[in-house]
């Protein structure tokens, strides 16, 4: 319970707060008294595990931080009429409680009262404009956000049971591993997402980021994030999409200006072409691999699989069902039920040699 | 009335009393079983649909039990992928289909007849083929364990259970088991159908003398409203499940998106079922409540026209919502804003019932036995859950929680925390009328507070695991994200509530055998089910009864004090 990851910070409830109150980040402090007040359970998960909870009560991006402001409000309302509401039920239950059991005298029949009925009718009215009002403000003002010229626009394709992200504009293609420049609230650089489907419903949810959207065959829907800080934000596919739609996972890494070009030239570049390894693209060029995965430079041209041009910069596999160790895409070749009983791709079936080649010639594919 | 009394079936039974002897056991057995298969007597098959109801609540309270031991570790390996996908699709479909809408119209079957005076439903032959209708229904849902697999092995459906194209399209689902899943409902559906005709001539026609719409039971109110939703609601349900048949065998691209088919027709014609489905669960429940509340407390309900009126809303804005569950598909953000709105107005209708049934409370004599306790519970948990659902109404909100645990937790709260505890309260209730013995106070009120405390141990625990991003339909998680205990926690609930409903089915078979001998009107009730033997004669009422005001009852015994006085 109180293991934390990579064991770097002890305490990190206390730690998280007065780091975050350092910074200017105000509504995580909000958020955590909330749920302080709310209840003690979510200090469990925290003790768990620091900051991979994809937690909607810390954004760290305008729209989900807009979210949250509203959530506060209607949370307020809400809690309100709570109070007020089983506080009176509480009372009527205790005070009018039957005494004495052996009663046949029956209470005063009271049949109803127009002016009190009209009270409790009118009140309701009058809460759901100010909610109504309050709520389409912030619908209009997420959905409806002018696009800015500078916007990074990338292409995400969901497939049963994984992830495709195109940047059109940069001539990228890599799957599960979102990369975004961060967007400074001065200097905005704000993501655009066009979402398509291959096959069946899926939706997009970073809760850290954003709400989530549908992508959905036949029907383009947009998003968008601008994440104000760098980091790795956690999140999965959350419509049900078949056998392994637990397993469809996404990380959204958030990159500072020098990482994020690093990263772009990287992903620009032709697949590593070494020559120690040629055993092993043999195989995978020769074998069904080729079929469904797209390795640039090579024969290699398939468009069902992730692409695999720049495969070991991506620290999961499997679409994050387990990290990308040469072990672990040996392994996963061999047999990709051992990690993700139900994904498309099949078991290939080869040799150890083969398997031992091939998985050698993928690790160089920086 | 003396002429009713030739047609009394007393003569024949006695025939058969004299024969009876003369017969082998197993001859009487026989007899006994056929006497309840072909029965048209409301109270009989009344009697049938909830206890197939009370089995299916057993099965799908063990799936539940089996999803809730899956998660309660990170990577779990108890389950696989596959058999949990059709463990959560059968558990929805199997509570929604086969125990919520049988049972509550199993209420209807045995006490709307009572309520208003009368001897059976309109068109008996007619319910006892929509009670068929709907056990095979069941029975070739559950079928599909056996005979859906691709190649014969056991199988069951596993989309979901709103089953969104196009994942039930042949490329994504092949086999036959979304099939028996789409035909299984289109039977059932049927046969709900069927009910809520019946009921609806039954309410229209049947009424004793005396019995204006103004002066019926508010639970006999609250079925006619419930029966005409459902008309309107399980047809595009059926509709759909014809649409998606076509798609898969004839060739037909309602929801094929490969074809240029829309995965969307799908969502709308689901959610234009779906939730108005939701009242068609919860206005019974309403209906329970307000028959308990009032004889609990002491008093009249509150505010009788205002209930009425209120549900008669409730479903007409219910028909305008549906696309609430559909805030994440895309919709444009003015199209988003109306369905907030006619959300968030559903929410005025509920709160005037709430208030009521407080002021039916207030400055009562409140009597604490199981099946108000199970009341009191629900008015409680069905103001969470009310309050809830205000919060998904709120799109941007819903934008984060939908498809989360929270959703799971806030639908939970309305079909266990308020629908689950009136079916509980109201077999209870109509348990002595139905059997002519009371169920053990004792057992009910173990039953009662194990079950309320699993039931907070668990779905108050989902809200936060939601809020945590954790999405729904998933077979297992990574155990970095931080949900680990939350999820153990949940689990325990489950445990204890199974054992909480275990206690209750115990009690439900021994009181059978040892309860008390009940009388006619153990309650000290006021509706005219109470003035009947129990449990009643096949005839109900040896003659029509006359009402003068809706608590028949209250005037019999309060001559000096009677309803008909003061009500408007």
């Amino acid at each position: 319970m109180s293991k934390n990851e990579g064991g770097t910070s002890v305490g990190w409830g206390l730690s998280q707060v007065r780091q975050v109150g350092s910074s200017v980040n105000r509504s995580a402090i909000r958020a955590w008294m909330a749920m302080g007040a709310l209840s003690i359970l979510p200090g469990v998960a925290v003790a768990e595990s620091a900051g991979s909870i994809p937690n909607m009560m810390r954004p760290e991006a305008t729209p989900a931080h807009q979210i949250l402001s509203l959530t506060f409000f209607v949370l307020l309302i809400t809690g309100s009429i709570f109070v007020v509401v089983a506080g009176l039920l509480t009372v009527a239950i205790v005070r009018f409680r039957s005494r004495n059991a052996g009663t046949v005298v029956e209470p005063p029949q009271i049949y109803g009262s127009t002016q009190v009925e009209l009270a409790w009718t009118v009140v309701p009215v009058l809460i759901v404009a100010v909610l109504f009002l309050t709520t389409a403000r912030i619908i209009f003002a997420i959905q409806d956000a002018p696009k800015p010229k500078d916007a990074l626009d990338v292409t995400v394709v969901g497939h049963q049971f994984w992830w495709e992200f195109r940047y059109p504009a940069l001539g990228i293609v890599t799957a599960n591993e979102l990369h975004v420049p961060v967007s400074p609230v001065d200097h905005p650089q704000p993501t655009f997402l066009k979402l398509l489907s291959a096959d069946v419903i899926h939706s997009f949810w970073v809760p850290r980021l954003a709400g989530k959207t549908d992508l959905i065959p036949n029907h383009e829907n947009t998003m968008w994030i601008d994440p104000h800080k760098p980091g790795l934000y956690l999140g999965q596919c959350a419509q049900f999409c078949g056998a392994q739609h637990a397993m469809m996972l996404l990380r959204v890494y958030v990159d500072t200006p020098t990482e994020y070009a690093a990263w772009v030239r990287n992903q620009q570049k032709p697949a590593v072409q070494d020559p120690a390894v040629a055993a092993g693209r043999r195989v995978f060029e020769t074998e069904a691999c080729m079929n469904c995965h797209r390795i640039a430079g090579t024969a290699a041209t398939g468009v069902f699989g992730p692409d695999l041009t720049h495969l070991m910069s991506r620290s999961t596999i499997a679409s994050g069902a387990t990290t990308n160790t040469p072990e672990h895409l040996r392994e996963w070749i061999k047999d990709p039920a051992h990690y993700k009983d139900g994904a498309l791709m099949p078991a290939m079936q080869l040799s150890d040699v083969q398997l031992d080649q091939v998985t050698a010639y993928l690790a160089t594919l920086k | 009335m003396s002429n009713l009394q030739s047609d009394l079936p007393m003569p024949i039974q006695g025939t058969l009393e004299s024969e009876k002897a003369r017969r082998s056991r197993s001859t009487a057995l026989l007899e006994w079983l056929q006497g309840w298969l072909v029965t048209v007597d409301h109270k009989r098959l009344g009697i049938l649909y909830i206890l197939y109801s009370i089995f299916f609540l057993l099965v799908a309270g063990a799936e539940a039990i089996f999803i809730r031991i899956q998660l309660a570790i990170p990577n779990n390996h108890f389950l696989t992928a596959e058999v949990y996908n059709r463990f959560f699709t059968m558990h929805g479909t199997t509570m929604v289909f086969l125990v919520g809408m049988p049972i509550l119209f199993g209420f209807a079957n045995y006490v709307v007849p009572l309520q208003i005076g009368a001897r059976d439903m309109a068109f008996p032959r007619l319910n006892a083929l929509s009670f068929w209708l709907t056990a095979f229904g069941g029975m070739l849902l559950y079928f599909s364990f056996l005979g859906g697999g691709l190649y014969g092995a056991g199988n069951a459906p596993d989309v979901g259970w709103f089953a969104y194209a196009p994942l039930t399209a042949r490329t994504f689902s092949p086999g036959n088991a979304t099939d028996y899943w789409a035909l299984a409902l289109i039977v059932s559906g049927f046969g709900t159908l069927g009910t809520a005709v019946n009921i609806i001539a039954t309410i229209f026609s049947m009424r004793c003398r005396g019995m204006t719409l103004m002066r019926m039971p508010l639970f006999t109110w609250l079925y006619l409203v419930v029966s005409g939703l459902t008309l309107v609601t399980i047809t595009p349900l059926t509709a759909a499940q014809f649409m998606l048949l076509i798609d898969r065998y004839l060739g037909g691209h309602f929801f094929d998106t490969q074809a240029g088919g829309s995965a969307l027709v799908w969502v709308h014609f689901f959610w234009i079922f779906g939730h108005p489905e939701v009242y068609v669960l919860v206005l019974p429940a309403f209906a329970i409540a307000n028959e308990i509340i009032p004889v609990f407390s002491r008093k009249a309900i509150f505010g009788y026209p205002a209930m009425v009126a209120a549900s008669v809303g409730i479903m007409f804005v219910s028909l305008g919502v549906w696309a609430h569950h559909m805030f994440t598909v895309g919709m444009t953000s003015v199209t988003n804003a109306f369905f907030v709105l006619s959300t968030m107005l559903v929410g005025i209708p509920t709160g005037i019932k709430i208030f009521n049934w407080i002021a039916t409370i207030w400055g009562g004599r409140v009597r604490f036995q199981t099946p108000m306790l199970f009341c009191l519970g629900f008015l409680y948990q069905f103001l969470i859950a009310g309050l809830t659902g205000i919060m998904l109404s709120v799109a941007p909100m819903d934008w984060q929680l939908h498809n989360s645990y929270f959703v799971i937790a806030h639908f939970h709260y309305v079909l266990v925390g308020a629908i689950v505890f009136c079916i509980f309260a109201g077999l209870y209730y109509w348990y002595p009328k139905a059997t002519g013995r009371m169920m053990s106070e004792r057992l009910g009120k173990w039953h009662f507070w194990l079950f309320v405390i699993g039931f907070h141990i668990t779905f108050d625990t989902m809200h936060f695991l939601g809020i945590l991003g954790m999405p729904r339909s998933i077979y297992t998680y990574q155990p970095d994200r931080g949900w680990n205990t939350l999820n153990l926690i949940v689990s325990v609930g489950g445990f204890i509530q199974g054992i909480a409903v275990l206690i209750f089915a115990y009690n439900f078979i021994v009181s059978y055998f040892k309860g008390d001998v009940a009388g006619d009107d153990p309650w000290d009730a006021w509706t005219l089910e109470w003035t009947t033997s129990s449990p009643p004669p096949v005839y109900n009422f040896a003659e029509e009864p006359e009402v003068r005001s809706r608590r028949p009852l209250w005037d019999l015994k309060h001559p000096y004090d009677t309803d008909w006085e003061y009500e408007g």
